[in-house]
């Protein structure tokens, strides 16, 4: 059975349908890029897949890995209050919040764990700093580490290289794709297709004439004979 | 100094002064935990909201002629707490905009009907009283300090059981429902609790004391810590040690108590704020 499994859905919200008959399957390790112009309704799919709003139609299901509690998410902006007092690696080691389950302690390998996600970021130094001083960069990667500590089967990844210098966006696509190797099922909303057509294995294309999903190999082909 | 320790000392072998003390910090600690969640959530005045609530809620009660007003005035501050708090950050209307409709609107609900149905109650001192507590601190009885005694160790150990997930929560609410925290449950939680709590802290020791125990020491602490947790702690240090001493001074020069333990939390933000600057 598939990891997740998207069966005509149709998303948006009271107001209306924002994309219509979105259908695709991943199994495990799959690496997904969606792509689409902006208002197309790429961050409403993902809203939707991570539960926090609701289908207007059709069904999405997944298998046992895939169930709440899995998923690794990073918005495509958190809007956070100018002065909330939070270290960044309060805010990373939050990630793991749903894996304590009922337990509302963090055990010691999670703090470890915490600060391994923060080194591999390359921000294991702000750890202590406040959230609100950090720079727009160094912000999103830390919640990326954030979302790095909730993943176990499956990342959610809303446009991750918005606002990171080019350095730090190949270290971030190499990252994620040693995480896809072992095993995380990635989808990440890009506008960069050359890494889309690097390191996916599917492509979710919002287009003008409808929403269609294939395999890389598939749409190159496609944009080849174009 | 030690005429002033001798002299505190003979008060404290009074029980209405030991109630004070034992009231007032155990008060000031709840509000000020709850304090640093309403800062942040935009209801740094929900202690005044709901003692505009409590009066529309008394207006009913006097008009209904009910005799004991606080089996409706409690209910409804409580319930009318829990919706204005239980509403999570993606909510509409914002939180300090919510709390101003709901405040206003139980004013003139209040006035209109004491206008319209006028039964000579005493209602001015009952206002009074709604604003300044409807027991002096100092004539506080031992059910009284039971009653602080349980409302804290519930905050307690809420804060410390639930402290990773109320922080989550309160920091970014989106993420902590999409990794599959049950975000309606903790926000109704919290709101719960807060509304009792800050309710029964009105009752106590007056709106007024109650406000300026949620937003001083929440505020002093946010100057000088940059992590939630040390933010926390430091806004319950600085909450006990006001109220000691504010209690105390209030008691040794004779001025009111309320009063005083503000002043002496204004005076450590003050050096809050100052130290911050330098250093
Ligand atoms: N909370 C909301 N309520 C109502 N409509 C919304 C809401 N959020 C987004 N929309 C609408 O849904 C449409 C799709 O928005 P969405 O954020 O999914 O686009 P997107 O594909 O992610 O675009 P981008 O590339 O700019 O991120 C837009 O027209 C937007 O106006
Ligand atoms: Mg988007």
């Amino acid at each position: 059975m598939a990891q997740i499994l998207c069966s005509n859905v149709t998303v948006g919200y009271e107001d209306g349908a924002v994309a219509k008959n979105i259908n695709f399957q991943l199994d495990a390790g799959d690496y997904l890029c969606i792509l689409g112009n902006n208002g197309s309704g790429k961050t409403t799919l993902m809203r939707t897949i991570l539960g926090l709003i609701k289908p207007l139609s059709g069904q999405i299901s997944f298998d046992t890995a895939g169930a709440a509690g899995q998923i690794g998410y990073l918005p495509q902006q958190t809007p956070v209050q100018k002065d909330f007092p939070a270290s960044a690696e309060e805010i990373v080691i939050s990630g793991f919040l749903s894996k304590c389950g009922k337990a509302s302690f963090y055990k010691r390998h999670h703090k470890e764990e915490a600060l391994d996600n923060m080194r591999r970021l390359g921000i294991e130094n702000l750890a202590h700093k406040s959230y609100k001083t950090l720079s727009g960069g160094q912000q999103q990667r830390v919640l990326l580490a954030r979302a790095l500590c909730a993943a176990k089967t499956m990342l959610l990844l809303d446009e991750p290289t918005a606002g990171l210098d080019s350095d730090s966006t190949a270290e971030m696509y190499n990252y994620i794709e040693t995480l896809n190797k072992e095993g995380m099922t990635i989808i990440m909303i890009s506008h960069d297709m050359d890494a889309a057509l690097k390191y996916a294995s599917h492509i979710l294309d919002f287009g003008r004439d409808g929403i269609s999903f294939m395999t890389k190999e598939e749409y190159m082909k496609g944009h080849r004979n174009e | 100094m030690n005429n002033l320790l001798i002299q505190l000392s003979e008060y404290l072998s009074y029980p209405f002064v030991r109630y004070a003390f034992a009231a007032g910090i155990l008060v000031s600690l709840c509000s000020s935990l709850l304090g640093v969640i309403l800062v942040l959530k935009r209801y740094s005045f929900i202690g005044d909201g709901l003692s505009h609530v409590a009066f529309g809620a008394m207006a009913v009660a006097a008009v209904l002629s009910v005799t004991d007003e606080m089996l409706v005035v409690m209910p409804v501050t409580v319930i009318c707490a829990v919706f204005l708090l239980k509403r999570g950050q993606n909510a509409g209307v914002k939180g300090d905009a919510a709390l101003a409709m709901i405040s206003v609107g139980a004013m003139a609900i209040g006035y209109l009907l004491l206008n319209m149905f006028s039964s000579s109650a005493n209602i001015s001192g009952d206002v009074c009283s709604t604003l300044f507590g409807s027991t002096s601190i100092l004539t506080l009885k031992s059910s009284d300090v039971a009653v602080c005694a349980v409302m804290s160790a519930v905050v307690i150990a809420v804060f410390v059981f639930l402290y990773n997930k109320i922080f989550a929560v309160t920091f970014d609410e989106t993420f902590a429902k999409a990794i599959g925290v049950n975000t309606e449950f903790y926000n109704l939680l919290i709101a719960l609790i807060t509304a009792v709590i800050i309710v029964l802290a009105m009752n106590l020791v007056g709106a007024l004391l109650t406000s300026a125990l949620i937003v001083f020491p929440a505020l002093s602490s946010m100057r000088v810590f940059n992590s939630f947790k040390k933010v926390m702690i430091c806004s319950g240090v600085i909450s006990v040690i006001a109220a000691f001493a504010g209690i105390s001074l209030s008691i040794l020069i004779s001025a009111p108590v309320g009063a005083t333990v503000v002043v002496i939390n204004m005076v450590i933000f003050a050096g809050f704020s100052i130290f911050k600057r330098f250093a």
